[in-house]
């Protein structure tokens, strides 16, 4: 895993310039890493801190002096003296027009971040009309855990890496088909109580786009009672061994909604496993479980 | 052995060890998370062997398995600890520097021969052998193991003999070698850091010891007991005596997850006085004369848990105790009021400085800075001390810190108590499914498409020979009592050993089975070895 949260304890500095201004950041960092040292914020969608770069969706693009190509911001390490633009014309542009194409034939209404950075770059993906809608497919729904919404999906890999060698091991998901056929799915395309999931959920946390999507949630969003701006959350421990993985308490009228784990906490990394994740329903004295 | 009770390592010292000797522990079910930091350390190059009677989900991640007879760990070890020696790869230098007793340690396993341990444990010599020289050779290893260890009659000898081989090999006090116990409970660590055993005070602290049992004393302005008192399998023995006549329970269900269950209802059943104080109406709550309501701990309370590296990390309150359900401090607050002991409101920091002024060890850890930074290792004696990721770091000073070399502690291999008869002939062992926890009474709050309630897994040719069929159901008998189970079969199990789980208590009450052989030196019950007899229920079939 490239960790860059982790810095090495033995930290040599490079320094190098992002917009004009001049920031100094460990060896091994990113250029996204750089950028956030800056205070700039940097769209991602196939990034995050706790998963190897696959350098799937390239909206985190800059300009780099030298490089013909626009380079990923979120896998690029900072070598000395770099120079990078994050907010010239060729960058907006092409940023732009990632979130474009992604949003004109997949439902991104409840991918807030990407919604916002949509609006930031003028990007309207409307204008490709309705040839370009999305597939119209039902949404799974298999157990009481989880489900999933392919019409939300960008393919951004990170559920793939997720059950795969960055973290859970499970592999139980993969890639399956070519261009417009591609999609992410089970051995056999099975239902997800046959595949070789465990249930960890830890696909589900860093999905961008709500395509997989806690069942409390989706349930919530259905009833039209999922309130974000009501919800709070509490950081703990949870009880179910002794590792001392750290919950965050995702509460909404006095009640959990959802389970998630800090990305950057050393014992987690954001991940959980079947009982830390989904077994907090006793809390609610909610026994429908035999 | 080596003066604390707690793991020695960081979790992010098995992602840079050499060597990971996984031993009577499936932490792919039980510690998934750990198991993560666990395959990092594979990932980065690091050879695993996975010491267990079954090929575990964690076994399966191994270079090597090796699939021991159940119950013969000490021969094991002490054939390791043989080998290391005959074949010259003894750590010298540590050895002479930081242990002392290893004449007796020699003579104690020159018997155990890679012939003998194999015989003991039905293991190819090759393969305790193999396993002997890695680990000697290996520039850092760790040992880690959970209840395949200590829940058996002789679960400290169990441990000691694993001490000899970090002792042996200098496998301790340095980063990326350790010895570390993982922790089935999220504060079973922070319970023994608090005193909660019957020998010793907070930090540790002994109580048969009078400087520090002094502090208490003068503390709370009280005589304490010199004496130590008694581990929960002695109390039982003293029900039996007549000797414990009342009890309060707190946050335990004794009554289903005791060993030779029938018997532990029977002493509950006894007692002239039973309080608990639980979330849940649970089956010892039923037996109870007073039930005191308390509050979810890790959801609707603030305070520490402390986890299996020793960190200490905070607990906060997310939503309040429903109806009538209380704090468990409050509760134990007004008892005492009603006891005549005003100690004022609760307040969870007040109680948590109360401590470190008491236990050195704590001393550092403020909880402005267990806020601050995500949890601090003991042992932490001073708010510029940045808590420690490994232990016994002395070992390796020229001085020993002052202390005395750690002792080898020669041990003896016994086979489980309970011996194979004709009348039971089948070994059963117990443990923890992925998506359950203990007696079951908080896994079963939610509905887990992978759950498949307690059965009794079995190796398909004794499965045939007794003319079962995966998903029959039968009869299970251990010289203790009977109980109906589902048949599964498990091609991952060896011949003659069983395996089931314990999460469903309402349905099978698997703990009629286990054994109430126990360990004098822990008093741990050998929950993972009793002898069985199945025999098919005809009617049930078709």
């Amino acid at each position: 895993m490239t960790n860059t949260m982790n810095s090495p304890e033995t930290e040599v500095a490079v320094s190098i310039s992002v917009d004009g201004q001049a920031v100094s950041v460990p060896e091994g960092s990113t250029i996204l890493d750089a950028c956030t040292a800056a205070g700039i914020d940097t769209p991602t969608i196939c990034y995050g801190p706790n998963l190897t770069p696959v350098n799937a969706c390239r909206v985190c693009v800059v300009e780099l002096e030298g490089s013909r190509t626009l380079v990923p911001s979120c896998s690029r390490e900072v070598e000395p003296d770099m120079v990078v633009q994050t907010d010239s014309d060729r960058v907006k542009h092409s940023r732009k027009m990632v979130l474009e194409f992604l949003g004109s034939g997949v439902d991104l209404s409840q991918a807030d971040d990407l919604n916002a950075w949509s609006e930031h770059y003028g990007a309207d993906p409307n204008r490709y009309g309705p040839d370009a809608e999305t597939m119209n497919e039902p949404v799974k729904i298999e157990d009481d855990l989880y489900i999933r919404d392919y019409d939300k999906c960008v393919l951004c890999y990170k559920c793939v890496s997720a059950c795969g060698d960055d973290a859970q091991h499970t592999f139980a998901i993969s890639m399956t088909g070519r261009g417009f056929g591609a999609r992410i799915a089970t051995e056999f395309d099975g239902v997800l109580p046959d595949s070789a999931c465990v249930y960890c959920g830890n696909c589900v946390a860093v999905c961008p786009t709500n395509a997989l999507q806690f069942k409390t949630e989706f349930d919530l969003r259905q009833a039209a009672n999922w309130r974000p701006e009501d919800q709070s959350v509490t950081t703990t421990i949870c009880s179910y061994c002794g590792v001392g993985c750290n919950l965050e308490l995702h509460t909404q009228d006095e009640r959990i909604v959802k389970v998630t784990s800090p990305d950057d906490h050393s014992v987690t990394w954001g991940n959980l496993c079947i009982k830390g994740r989904f077994g907090w329903q006793y809390v609610h004295g909610d026994s429908d479980g035999d | 052995m080596f003066g604390a009770g707690g793991g020695t390592s960081s979790y992010k010292e098995i992602e840079e060890t050499n060597l990971i000797v996984l031993w009577g522990s499936n932490a792919r079910n039980a510690h998934p998370i750990f198991f993560h930091h666990l395959l990092k350390g594979i990932d980065n190059g690091a050879k695993m062997y996975a010491v267990d009677p079954r090929r575990t989900s964690s076994a399966k991640f191994a270079d090597t398995w090796l699939g021991l007879n159940l119950g013969s760990d000490v021969a094991l070890a002490n054939g390791i600890g043989r080998e290391i020696i005959a074949a010259g790869l003894v750590n010298e230098a540590f050895v002479a520097h930081s242990s002392q007793g290893f004449d007796e340690y020699k003579e104690s396993v020159e018997k155990y021969t890679l012939e003998y341990t194999s015989q003991l444990t039905g293991l190819p010599p090759e393969a305790i052998q193999e396993l002997a020289h890695d680990y000697a050779t290996a520039e850092t290893a760790q040992i880690l193991w959970t209840l395949g260890i200590t829940e058996h009659h002789n679960a400290v000898d169990n441990v000691l003999a694993l001490c000899n081989l970090a002792l042996l090999t200098g496998h301790i006090g340095k980063w990326g070698s350790g010895l570390v116990p993982l922790r089935g409970q999220n504060n079973v660590q922070g319970g023994g850091d608090m005193g909660a055993l019957p020998n010793k005070l907070p930090g540790f602290q002994n109580v048969n010891d009078d400087a520090a049992r002094g502090k208490f004393e003068a503390k709370y302005g009280v005589q304490l007991n010199p004496e130590p008192g008694l581990h929960l399998t002695l109390m039982f023995e003293a029900m039996e005596r007549g000797e414990i006549k009342a009890a309060y329970v707190l946050g335990e269900n004794p009554a289903d997850s005791e060993a030779d269950i029938l018997h532990a209802r029977k002493l509950l059943e006894g007692l002239d006085l039973l309080v608990v104080q639980d979330i849940f109406m649970t089956r010892t709550a039923e037996l109870a004369d007073v039930v005191l309501p308390a509050s979810v701990a890790w959801a609707e309370s603030d305070g520490t848990a402390t986890s299996s590296e020793r960190r200490v990390q905070r607990i906060r309150a997310a939503v309040p105790p429903p109806g009538e359900a209380r704090h468990d401090i409050d509760i134990l607050f007004d008892l005492a009021k009603r006891m005549g002991h005003d100690w004022g409101t609760p307040d969870p920091e007040q109680l948590w400085d109360e401590l470190r002024d008491l236990s050195p060890m704590h001393q550092g850890m403020s909880w402005e800075r267990l806020e601050q930074t995500g949890g601090l290792q003991w042992p932490c004696p001073s708010l510029d001390h940045p808590g420690s990721p490994f232990l016994h770091g002395w070992l390796y000073e020229d001085d020993l810190g002052g202390r005395d070399p750690a002792p080898f502690s020669p041990v003896v291999a016994q086979g489980p108590k309970e011996e194979l008869t004709d009348e039971f002939p089948l070994r059963l062992t117990t443990g923890r499914a992925l998506d359950s926890y203990n007696t079951g009474v908080q896994s079963g709050g939610f509905n887990s498409p992978i759950r498949y309630g307690d059965a009794l897994d079995m190796h398909p040719a004794d499965a045939e020979r007794l003319g079962l069929a995966d998903g029959d159901q039968a009869l299970v008998s251990s010289p203790r009592g009977s109980v109906e189970m589902r048949i599964r079969i498990d091609s991952s199990l060896v011949e003659g050993l069983t395996f089931t789980t314990f999460h469903f208590p309402d349905l099978v009450d698997a703990n009629v089975l286990t054994s109430d052989a126990w360990d004098k030196k822990s008093g741990t019950a050998e929950f993972k070895a009793a002898s069985i007899r199945v025999e098919p229920l005809v009617a049930a079939r078709g």
